[in-house]
């Protein structure tokens, strides 16, 4: 029949692209994109009018000059000869250092109080919950300017630690809790593999711009720490024992005081990674072994506790690693490890500020888990422990990890309230000193942005990517 | 709620400040009837809010004496309280007039932030504060102390090259703000304190016991710290420049706020004639009327009355006049003449 | 027959026996203690702690606390009146900062005669958001909702009530357009127009029509530039501004980032990572050293309302992922319904799915706003003195330098009592909301 005719087949009209749905669509779309572009352009062109008119056109030459500023803590190299690049460097790692450390804790934390909120001791799970509502209902900036100042009027100073002052180390004496930070013990090496020397000649070249006269030899090497130079980056966040190699403010000099290299613990932590994949294939060998005769391999467990520590053990022998005590020394105590009270007080505020978050979060996915599941585990006849290991916890995990993840990058985000306890962030460094010693606000701000862009993405994909490997495979 | 107050509170005047158009800064202030002024968020002595929220210090005075200048009344200035971080950014984008915060003159601030130094008020210098029980007396003797600075100053570029040419080494505590520097400090945080000496004895005289505490007798830079304004519009500065400047020359001839009314009638002395507007017309080169100095005078005193009521020996903060006396009394203040 | 019954068997009781009180240690405080906090050896270790933490504590502070002086002048009356009555160098607190300056911690610099004025506006946003957060309370106040952001406003700023009328005029002008030109010019121009006439209405018209008016019939109340703004009020302005404004934007951004158009869908997940992604001490500081560099040369505007734009933002970015929750959580049935119904892409926003969608967001929407109104302490590593910056600027008079830990525990304790409030409200909303769906 003629009924069934094709469309009429009329040229394109111009109203078609606002009247017909096929087209207009695609009206919309590049109306809007024209208005943003135009937006941006707007933008941009009253940026670039705006510095034309102060003479400041956009220029990231800054970061190659003298920076002319120290900062306490170094994770890498640097002094007030460095670069402003370099600085921005020392705070980025820094940064990365109490985020890593940050989450880290605030897990543990976290984790203890939600499910200490659920427990049946009426006290414990009182005291938990005042924990997480303080901790979530007053800002962070004040928990942490609080428990700065908590830290530095509780603990003795370092002078109370000379032989008639009133406070004692603990710990064998190994470790100084004073009011300028925590100081512990270093592990250094007799027979270090000295990466220091190796690493640093190509690193430090291109940024040590304009080496001043006067006497920066001496106060460069008396000053530098113990071993920073080479620590490697990624171990650092992997939370290595590196990871907080900061300046024990000794005078490392000579070749026979030992110290202690990037390089050695980069091996270190390869033969500790090697070792765990080694007891994974112990781990597996022990399975098909169990599956083809029934039994289990006796010592198989110890076999694999022996393959992880053994060889970190020998390979540590083998450097010669000794502890190296803080001592007092002068004003303050030298030697071994110090972690600074800004870093302390913005990791713990962090963490436990966080920790209440992820509390409420660990308490609703185990309460998210209904009943009838460790109802039916029991049934099964499965143990408590296991009930939790193979029921509830799996399950709960689901729940609970988008939530977290989200509160990892919260963290890091917040660590940039390190300005308040003058912990030298990224922040401080770039957004912070140099901003003001260079005038650079548009470039700074624009790297500084960019820095916590990424971070935040890494996280975010990281985190998403594990949560996919866990999430309930459906069909 | 759905609809957003954005568009009205941009439309409505009050909040936004406006498009400034080719206005000098002089013609902006007056017909805004205000002085925007940049001080500090709190530094004692110098600027602070009372329990009624006037601001009160030796820099706001001398905002009210160009308000009083300029304006007429000493009470027209909108006090912005800056930050190290952003006081700069606030007067090179035009959101204050002024900027009175014991800022350092420093040649790059000068040249590449381009701003203009209009002069000093006040002749300070970087010391350090450490307890007695120390036993420390020189600066010399801090090899490897723990030092609490403030941030985002000159001060610690100072440090660091104070420390690098005597070869000593230090770790240093960086504070946000005085008042957590202080209690960082009171709690043994650090061995020394380091700040303008000016903030040192303002800080120091707040303490319980201020002579458990000693101010070393090295200062380690030079700090000038004086009114800034924008470049390019080099009236305003004049303006403000003299209106300083006609404070300490107001000391110098004594005129103070209670003689002014008496010697503005007329006095031997033409300098003081010329100053008070009553002889020439020196007002009217700079764009503003004759008895412009009468005015700010009247309002907040001269350079002397100003120090002694915010920071001199009769306050708790208990300055010396020290390089800050006239220079005919040993110190650095030099009017050029009015003339 | 008992008898007989008796004989045959011989165990069986005809009677009840009374009932024993039960055993000492299963009863009363006894038992209580048992259950609670000794139930296990693990548990009996946690309580122990537990107790000894809150002694270590109190022992701590509460002495402080409970011995301090609130009547002074000064720190150094404080420190005078302290030793006379406790003997030199105790350790109470000097509470008499907060009885000197309690109202510049609330208020900032707001002239002390219109306290009223920020606490009526406080009041008039109450009862706007009743209707939308109490489903009990009288619909008329939807009206008052709707003129409550320009009523806020005018309280708080003050001056001339005509402007702020004019420009909710504006809103009413879009309205008649869209009534009453939509059917004369088709849906497009209607759609147009109704954007465009109220723009050109806002910002060549009202102006100089606001000066006419009050040049004719001046009605208006005492002005108070922003920069008196301070203290509390001044988180709460900041916060509560933030989270209104950038409900609308947040609503867009939603369906941005739900639509299927590919540049709108991609510009507003980049739009929404970039903000999440950079911390708001990061854009506190765009705001302050480099917004005015993105506009016209020679445009400024103050600070606070900079620092406004730059929280709304960034909040309508959280807002955002609120209610893209909000619209995932609805049934997809929702979607199909309301396209089977035959109505548009907005219409069906409108009138299906984001009624329903908010309504569920709404607990997301106040923690958002907590978080918000937490974060609104960061404004004062701009300048902004907010009750931190006050603190400092308070710590820097003479009388008062030297005082630390009084005015951090009375900060502390404000925003306990307005976070925790709201948590509760949010919680309680949750519970609500949760049982409706079942």
């Amino acid at each position: 029949m003629a009924t069934m005719t094709d469309p009429p087949s009329e040229g394109f009209r111009l109203s078609q692209l606002i009247y017909d749905t096929r087209y207009r669509s695609m009206t919309i779309q590049v109306v809007a994109f024209i208005l943003i572009m135009s937006a941006f352009y707007w933008l941009a062109n009253n940026t670039a009018q705006n510095l034309a008119a102060l003479g400041k056109p956009i220029n990231f030459g800054f970061l190659g000059t003298r920076a002319g500023y120290d900062i306490n803590q170094r994770l890498v190299e640097y002094s007030n000869n460095s670069t402003h690049a370099r600085a921005a460097f020392v705070g980025i790692l820094n940064t990365l250092l109490v985020a890593a450390l940050g989450c880290i804790l605030a897990t543990v934390l976290g984790v203890i109080a939600g499910v200490l909120r659920l427990s049946n001791n009426w006290i414990v799970a009182r005291l938990m919950g005042v924990y997480v509502e303080g901790f979530r209902n007053i800002p962070l900036l004040l928990w942490i300017l609080v428990i700065f100042a908590v830290m530095t009027e509780s603990m003795p100073q370092p002078r109370d630690f000379r032989e008639d002052g009133s406070a004692r180390m603990i710990l064998f004496d190994s470790v100084a809790v004073t009011n300028r930070g925590i100081y512990v013990p270093n592990v250094v090496f007799s027979r270090s593999l000295g990466g220091n020397e190796i690493e640093q000649a190509p690193v430090e070249a291109p940024v040590e711009a304009a080496p001043r006269t006067n006497a920066v030899g001496t106060y460069g090497s008396s000053r530098i720490a113990t071993g920073g130079a080479g620590v490697d980056a990624d171990a650092e966040q992997s939370g290595g024992p590196g990871a907080t190699q900061t300046s024990g403010g000794n005078l490392a000099e000579g070749d026979i005081i030992p110290t202690s290299s990037g390089l050695d613990w980069l091996v270190i932590l390869g033969v500790f990674v090697a070792g765990v994949v080694g007891a994974r294939f112990i781990s597996r060998w022990a399975t098909v072994k169990q599956e083809a005769t029934g039994v289990r391999p006796t010592g198989s467990f110890w076999m694999q506790v022996g393959a992880i520590f053994l060889p970190v053990i020998a390979v540590l022998v083998v450097l010669g690693a000794q502890f190296q005590y803080p001592q007092l020394q002068g004003f303050n105590f030298g030697e071994g490890i110090h972690l600074r009270n800004s870093l302390v007080a913005l990791w713990f505020a962090l963490a436990l500020y966080t920790g209440a978050f992820i509390a409420e979060i660990v308490r609703g996915g185990i309460l998210a888990i209904s009943k009838g599941q460790s109802e039916a585990a029991f049934a099964l006849g499965l143990r408590p422990s296991r009930t939790m290991n193979l029921v509830i916890l799996p399950q709960a995990l689901r729940v609970i990890i988008p939530p977290l993840i989200s509160q990892y990058l919260n963290l890091t985000k917040n660590s940039s309230l390190a300005i308040a306890v003058g912990y030298m962030d990224v922040r401080a460094t770039l957004g912070g000193i140099t901003i003001n010693q260079t005038g650079r606000e548009l470039e700074g701000m624009l790297l500084l942005g960019t820095f916590y862009l990424i971070t935040s993405l890494i996280i975010s994909s990281v985190m998403n990517f594990y949560n996919s490997s866990v999430k309930l495979k459906e069909r | 709620m759905n609809k957003s107050v954005f568009l009205g509170t941009l439309a409505v005047a009050g909040l936004a400040a406006g498009i400034a158009s080719a206005q000098s800064t002089l013609e902006q202030v007056q017909s805004r009837g205000a002085l925007n002024c940049g001080v500090t968020t709190g530094l004692t002595g110098f600027a602070a809010p009372d329990a009624s929220g006037e601001w009160q210090g030796f820099d706001v005075a001398v905002c009210r004496a160009v308000a009083a200048a300029v304006l007429g009344d000493a009470s027209a200035v909108e006090f912005v309280p800056t930050t190290g971080q952003t006081r700069f950014t606030a007067l090179s984008s035009g959101e204050i007039d002024m900027l009175a915060r014991n800022t350092t003159w420093t040649f790059s601030r000068d040249t590449d932030l381009a701003f203009e130094f209009v002069g000093v008020n006040y002749y300070d210098g970087q010391g350090f504060m450490a307890p007695r029980e120390l036993g420390v007396s020189s600066a010399l003797e801090l090899d490897g102390a723990t030092v609490c600075i403030q941030t985002g100053t000159t001060t610690e570029l100072n440090l660091a090259d104070f420390f690098a040419s005597n070869n000593m080494s230090y770790e240093p505590v960086p504070i946000e703000t005085n008042a957590e520097a202080q209690q960082q400090y009171l709690a043994g945080a650090c061995d020394v304190y380091t700040t303008d000496a000016s903030g040192l004895a303002a800080t120091r005289a707040t303490f319980e016991d201020p002579s458990a505490h000693v101010i070393l007798p090295e200062i380690i830079s030079k700090e000038p710290l004086g009114p800034l304004v924008r470049h390019g519009d080099n009236e305003w500065g004049d303006i403000v420049r003299w209106t300083l400047n006609g404070l300490i020359a107001a000391e110098e001839y004594g005129i103070t706020s209670a003689n002014v009314g008496e010697l503005a009638a007329g006095t031997e002395n033409p300098e003081v004639n010329r100053i008070l507007g009553t002889e020439g017309d020196l007002g009217a080169m700079i764009g503003l009327d004759a008895d412009w100095m009468q005015r700010a005078i009247a309002a907040v005193g001269n350079y002397g009355e100003i120090f002694e009521g915010n920071i001199g020996e009769s306050t708790p903060i208990g300055l010396a006049r020290g390089l800050n006396a006239q220079w005919t009394d040993g110190g650095l203040l030099y009017a050029p003449p009015f003339r | 027959m008992s008898e007989v019954h008796a004989q045959t068997v011989a165990y069986v009781r005809d009677t009840m026996l009374p009932e024993e009180s039960p055993p000492i240690t299963e009863a009363g405080a006894v038992k209580w203690l048992r259950d609670n906090l000794f139930s296990s050896w693990l548990n009996a270790l946690l309580t122990i702690a537990s107790l000894f933490i809150i002694y270590w504590v109190l022992s701590h502070i509460l002495g402080w606390i409970v011995y301090g002086i609130w009547d002074a002048d000064s720190l150094t009356e404080c420190r005078a009146i302290r030793d006379s009555l406790y003997g030199e160098g105790a350790n109470v607190a000097c509470w008499a900062v907060l009885g000197d300056r309690w109202e510049q911690l609330l208020f900032g610099f707001y002239p002390p005669q219109v306290y009223w004025r920020p606490v009526a506006a406080l009041l008039v946003f109450f009862l706007a958001v009743a209707p939308v957060m109490f489903q009990r309370a009288p619909k008329q106040l939807l009206y008052l909702t709707a003129a409550a952001p320009f009523l806020c406003y005018w309280l708080l700023w003050g001056g001339s009530i005509w402007g702020p009328v004019l420009v909710a005029a504006g809103f009413g002008i879009g309205y008649a357009v869209l009534k009453f030109a939509t059917p004369v010019i088709g849906n497009l121009g209607g759609m147009i127009a109704t954007v465009l006439v109220p723009l050109i209405y806002w910002v060549v018209l009202v102006g100089p029509l606001a000066g006419a008016l009050d040049n004719i019939l001046p009605i208006g109340i005492r002005s108070i530039a922003s920069n008196q703004f301070g203290g509390f009020m001044l988180a709460l302005v900041i916060g509560i501004s933030g989270i209104v404004m950038s409900l609308p934007l947040g609503i867009l951004l939603a369906l941005g980032r739900q639509s299927d158009l590919f540049i709108i869908n991609k510009f507003s997940v980049i739009f929404i990572e970039v903000i999440r992604g950079v911390p708001l001490i990061v854009w506190l500081f765009t705001a302050s050293l480099l917004l005015n560099y993105f506009l016209p040369p020679g445009t400024s505007f103050d600070l606070m309302l900079r620092v406004i734009i730059m929280v709304t933002l960034f909040a309508s970015a959280y807002m955002a992922e609120v209610i893209r929750g909000g619209l995932a959580a609805l049934p997809r049935g929702q979607y199909e319904g309301a396209d089977s119904l035959g109505l548009d892409y907005w219409q069906s926003m409108r009138l299906i799915i984001l009624p329903q969608a908010l309504k569920i967001s709404i607990p997301g929407i106040v923690n958002t706003f907590i978080g918000l109104f937490k974060d609104t302490t960061l404004v004062v590593f701009i300048g902004l003195l907010d009750p931190i910056g006050l603190s400092n600027s308070i710590r820097a008079t003479t009388d008062w330098n030297g005082i630390y830990w009084e005015l951090f525990i009375f900060i502390g304790l404000c925003f306990f009592v307005c976070c925790f409030a709201m948590s509760r409200y949010s919680q309680f909303l949750e519970r609500k909301l949760a049982t409706d769906r079942r």
